[in-house]
């Protein structure tokens, strides 16, 4: 069992609609032949750095799965290759740090300060004390929202009376 | 009696002192290097979209390795440019 990542743009040209038919054609293709579908990441519409088929952006998908057998992605990748939606692909194998990375990347401990949190990712204490601060920051945020909505609150009670004076 | 931050210099003395390279990746535990996250690659290529040496940029070879896969695939996905100017 290993762990694959296919990443393809879609042209922004065709809809919504025909855009999610895309992802689902391929994930349905992937249950099918027995594969499991670890997580989709749908990255939306990007600014290509440089043109592909005369278009200038594309719509980013990324389909993280499991398989049993290697022979599935040669299918995969002819039809990657024969659909007309798709513009680019590229499948990579992903060893055991790749799938840890993806699994904390999800878990949002990646992503805010490049370095930091990178390195936080492998150390586990670290990753721990990290995951903790988010919390605080949290109640903090909850506590600034309360404070608000009462001001808010006090703000329109002083607005009632003033109507009712004005009455 | 003058104490050490009391003692000034002429000219700055930490001009000229080289500072030690390290490999980002191996201080840092960074096991992985994502293809998809272009701002972070960008610190490897110069304003033209080239891979920086190793001499520059400090990497150990392992890494180098794997950071030349990492923007070639993200070149190849439109994220990086094969040719360019004024990257940066």
């Amino acid at each position: 069992m290993r762990q694959y990542e296919v990443t393809f743009i879609v042209d922004p040209v065709l809809s919504d609609e025909e855009i999610k038919s895309t992802l689902k054609t391929y994930q349905d293709m992937l249950s099918r032949e027995g594969g499991e579908i670890v997580h989709t990441e749908e990255m939306g519409l990007r600014q290509l750095a440089y043109p592909i088929n005369r278009r200038n952006s594309g719509v980013y998908y990324c389909v993280e799965f499991k398989l049993e057998s290697p022979s599935f992605i040669d299918k995969l990748e002819l039809s990657l290759r024969r659909d007309e939606r798709v513009m680019r692909f590229l499948t990579t194998s992903l060893d055991k740090y790749g799938v840890k990375y993806n699994d904390d990347k999800r878990k949002g401990l990646i992503g805010k300060k490049k370095d930091k949190d990178k390195d936080s990712q492998k150390d586990q204490p670290k990753a721990k004390s990290d995951s903790g601060k988010p919390k605080t920051n949290e109640k903090e945020a909850v506590k600034k929202v309360v404070a608000a909505k009462q001001e808010l609150e006090a703000v329109k009670e002083t607005d009632d009376k003033d109507v009712q004076e004005e009455e | 009696m003058a104490s050490r931050d009391d003692i000034k210099f002429l000219s700055n003395p930490t001009i000229g002192q080289r500072r030690d390279k390290y490999c980002r990746f191996k201080r840092f535990g960074i096991k992985y290097i994502d293809y998809k996250d272009p701002d972070f690659l960008l610190q490897f290529v110069n304003e033209q979209g080239k891979l920086l040496p190793r001499r520059i940029t400090g990497n150990s070879l392992k890494y180098q390795r794997k950071v030349a896969t990492a923007v070639k695939r993200a070149r190849h996905l439109a994220m990086l440019p094969y040719v360019t100017d004024q990257l940066k």
